[in-house]
C-alpha cells in the first residue's frame, strides 16, 4: 500500500514538472500550421538582437565568473586559513543577496554610482557594464562561496600551506597551484550556477538598460506567440547542460573522498 | 658554534605560556629527538623553528643567521607532517618537483633531482601515481623525498610515523635514520613515542610542560634520568618511596630493610623522604651473583610476555616489577612466593621532583 502511495506521488511530481515543459516544447513546435517545425527556434537564432544578447550576456557570465572566482576563492581560503571566526559572519553577508531583492541592490547601485555621483560608473558605457558585473557577482555570491567553502572543507587547507611555504612557495602560488586546482570542482560548480543566474537574469540588466538575454526573451514574450516558447527551452538547455557540466566535472575529481 | 641554535625560547598563546626558556644547541648532522605528551611543547618548539609560530621571546639561528625576521618560506627548511600533506592534485613526480620548480630550477635538473630522490625512498615506479593511489607509509616517503629535494640546512619531522600501523611505523623510522645519516642533514624530530626516540636519535629532548627536563643520549636518558618525569615517561621505571637512613653514608630505608646507595645524599637529613627509581631489568630473582644489593619481597603477580617474564613484587609499601629473560629452563616465581630481589647499588637512582 506504502508503495502505491509512493508511485503515486513521484508520478504526479513527475507530471506537475514536465507536463508545463512538454506543452511549451510542443507549442514552440507548432509555429508551421498543421506540422511539426524548428521555424521558431529558426527565427529565434537567426534574429540578431538574438546574437547581440546572448554574446554579450555569455560575455557578463564570463566575465562575472573570473571576478567571482577572484574574489571568493581568497576570501573563502583566508577565512578558513586565518580567521574561522568570522566564518559564521562572513556565511551570513554572502547569503544576503538570497534576501535583498535584485530591483534593491540595482536601485542602489544607480543611486550611488549616478552620473552626478563621485564614481559615475552608469556615465558610460564600459562602466555600466562593469556595474552589472558586479551586481551579477553579488547575485551569484551565495552559490560561489558555498561551492568554494565545500570545496575548502574537503581539503586540510592549513597542513597544506604550511608544506608549500616549507618548500619556498608564496601566497600566490600556493593560492594558483595548490589551493585552486584542489577546489577546481567546486569552483566550476559554482561557476556553472553564476552562468545560468547571468543568462537568465531580468532586474539588474533591465534597469541599468544593457542589451542582455532576459531583457530580450521578456521583449520577445510580449510581442511574439512561438518564439517565447523557443526561447525558454533554449533556456531550459542551458541552464540543464550547466547542471551537467556540474556533473561531468566532479568526476575528474583526482583526489579520493575525503576521509569522515 | 652550533649549527642550530634556539635561545631562550618562550611562548605564549593569549595568557597561558605552552613554551617557557628553552634552549637547544643542535650539531651539524646531529638527529635530534622531542620526546613528550601531548601538550608538552614540543611541536611548538618545532613549528618556531619551521617559522609557522612566533616566539614571544627568545632567538633562532641555523648556521649563523638568525631566523627571526624570515617567513617560512624564507627559510631553507624542509617539514614532513604527521598528516603526509601532499598535493593531491599533482603525482608523486610533481609532489617531490614542486619545491624545485618554485626555486626555479632548470626542468632538467628538477627531474634528474626527482629522479634522485625517489631512487633515495625506492618509489621510482611509482613516480606517475596520485597520493590517494599510495599507502600510508608511500605517501610519508614521497613526503620526505619532497622535502629533502630542495636541499634545506634543517629536516623537521612533526610526528611523521604517528599515523602508520606498528609494521610500517619501525621499518620506516629505519628508512629514515638511514637517509639522515647518509645525507648527513641535520634533523630534529618530534615524537611522543619514546621508543621511536630511543632508536633513532643521537640525542633526546625530554619536554614537560613547556620546558626541556632533560637532555642527553637515548643512554643517558634511559639509564640515568634526571627528574622523575623523565624516569616515568622513558622506559618502564619503578619509583620506590623511601626515606634517608644516613645521608653520609647513601643508606635508605625502604618499608622495613635497609640499602646503600652508591653516593652521598646531599642535602637531606635522616629520615627525609626520598624517591629512588628501579629499572626492571636491573633486577634478578634467579641470579645470586647479579648485584651487590638485596631486597626480599612477596610475589603479587608473574606475566609472561614472550622473551620476557615480568614479575611484580610488594616490598614495603612499593610495588616493583622486574624482568627475567625466558628461559625454558626457568621455573618462575607463583604469588605469594617470598622472593630475593638482587641488583647492583648503582642502579638504585636518587629522582628528583
Amino acid at each position: 500500500m506504502k508503495k502505491i502511495w509512493a508511485w503515486g506521488a513521484l508520478i504526479f511530481g513527475l507530471l506537475y514538472f514536465t507536463l508545463p515543459l512538454i506543452g511549451m516544447t510542443n507549442f514552440s513546435l507548432k509555429m508551421r500550421r498543421g506540422e511539426y517545425s524548428f521555424d521558431a527556434y529558426a527565427k529565434v537564432f537567426s534574429d540578431p538582437r538574438f546574437q547581440e544578447t546572448f554574446t554579450y550576456s555569455i560575455m557578463q557570465a564570463l566575465f562575472t565568473i573570473a571576478f567571482g572566482v577572484l574574489l571568493v576563492v581568497p576570501t573563502a581560503y583566508w577565512v578558513r586559513l586565518k580567521l574561522p571566526g568570522l566564518r559564521p559572519y562572513i556565511e551570513f553577508i554572502t547569503l544576503l543577496p538570497l534576501v535583498i531583492p535584485a530591483i534593491v541592490i540595482v536601485f542602489g547601485y544607480i543611486r550611488l554610482y549616478n552620473t552626478s555621483s563621485w564614481l559615475p560608473l552608469t556615465g558610460s558605457i564600459a562602466g555600466t557594464n562593469v556595474l552589472l558585473m558586479f551586481g551579477y557577482a553579488i547575485l551569484a555570491l551565495p552559490y560561489m562561496y558555498r561551492a568554494v567553502d565545500t570545496g575548502l572543507r574537503t581539503i586540510d587547507i592549513a597542513t597544506l600551506t604550511e608544506a608549500a611555504q616549507s618548500l619556498g612557495a608564496g601566497w600566490a602560488t600556493i593560492l594558483g597551484r595548490i589551493i585552486l586546482p584542489n577546489v577546481l570542482v567546486a569552483v566550476l560548480s559554482g561557476a556553472f550556477l553564476t552562468f545560468a543566474i547571468v543568462i537568465g537574469e531580468f532586474t539588474m540588466a533591465a534597469l541599468l538598460n544593457r542589451p542582455a538575454f532576459g531583457p530580450y526573451m521578456q521583449l520577445l514574450g510580449a510581442n511574439r506567440a512561438y518564439e517565447p516558447a523557443a526561447l525558454a527551452v533554449i533556456a531550459f538547455g542551458i541552464t540543464w547542460g550547466c547542471l551537467g557540466l556540474i556533473q561531468l566535472v566532479s568526476r575528474f575529481q583526482k583526489s579520493a573522498p575525503p576521509k569522515a | 658554534m652550533s649549527f642550530l641554535t634556539l635561545t631562550n625560547i618562550q611562548k605564549s598563546f593569549g595568557p597561558v605560556q605552552v613554551v617557557h626558556g628553552f634552549d637547544m644547541a643542535i650539531e651539524k648532522g646531529e638527529f635530534v629527538s622531542f620526546l613528550g605528551p601531548s601538550g608538552c611543547g614540543k611541536t611548538t618548539v618545532l613549528r618556531m623553528i619551521a617559522g609557522f609560530e612566533t616566539p614571544s621571546s627568545g632567538s633562532i639561528v641555523i648556521d649563523g643567521k638568525d631566523q627571526g625576521t624570515l617567513k617560512p618560506n624564507q627559510r631553507n627548511i624542509g617539514m614532513v607532517f604527521q598528516a603526509y600533506a601532499l598535493f593531491p592534485n599533482m603525482n608523486v613526480h610533481d609532489n617531490v618537483a614542486f619545491g624545485l620548480k618554485v626555486a626555479g630550477s632548470p626542468k632538467s635538473e628538477t627531474d634528474t633531482r626527482v629522479k634522485q630522490m625517489l631512487s633515495l625512498i625506492k618509489l621510482e615506479h611509482l613516480a606517475d601515481r596520485f597520493p590517494y593511489q599510495l599507502s600510508g607509509g608511500q605517501q610519508q616517503r614521497v613526503a620526505l623525498a619532497r622535502a629533502l629535494a630542495v636541499k634545506p640546512q634543517v629536516l623537521l619531522l612533526d610526528e611523521p610515523l604517528s599515523a602508520l600501523d606498528a609494521k610500517i611505523r619501525v621499518s620506516l623510522r629505519e628508512e629514515i635514520r638511514q637517509i639522515q645519516q647518509q645525507l648527513g642533514i641535520t634533523t630534529v624530530f618530534v615524537t611522543h613515542d619514546q621508543e621511536e626516540a630511543l632508536s633513532i636519535s643521537d640525542r633526546i629532548v625530554v619536554m614537560n610542560g613547556g620546558r626541556a627536563d632533560q637532555i642527553g643520549t637515548p643512554f643517558e636518558i634511559y639509564n640515568t634520568p634526571a627528574t622523575r618525569f623523565v624516569a616515568s615517561f622513558v622506559g618502564t621505571l619503578n619509583i620506590i618511596e623511601a626515606k634517608v637512613a644516613d645521608p653520609a653514608t647513601g643508606a635508605v630505608a625502604i618499608g622495613n630493610q635497609q640499602v646503600s646507595l652508591k653516593e652521598q645524599i646531599a642535602g637531606m637529613k635522616g629520615g627525609d623522604p626520598i624517591s629512588l627509581a628501579l629499572r626492571p631489568e636491573a633486577g634478578s630473582i634467579a641470579d645470586s651473583a647479579k648485584g651487590d644489593t638485596a631486597l626480599t619481597g612477596e610475589v603479587v603477580s608473574t606475566s609472561f610476555l614472550g622473551s620476557v617474564i615480568r614479575t611484580k613484587l610488594r616490598i614495603g609499601s612499593d610495588v616493583i616489577s622486574f624482568d627475567m629473560f625466558n628461559d625454558p629452563g626457568l621455573t618462575p616465581p607463583t604469588f605469594g612466593d617470598n622472593v630475593t630481589l638482587r641488583f647492583a647499588a648503582k642502579d638504585l637512582l636518587v629522582i628528583r621532583e
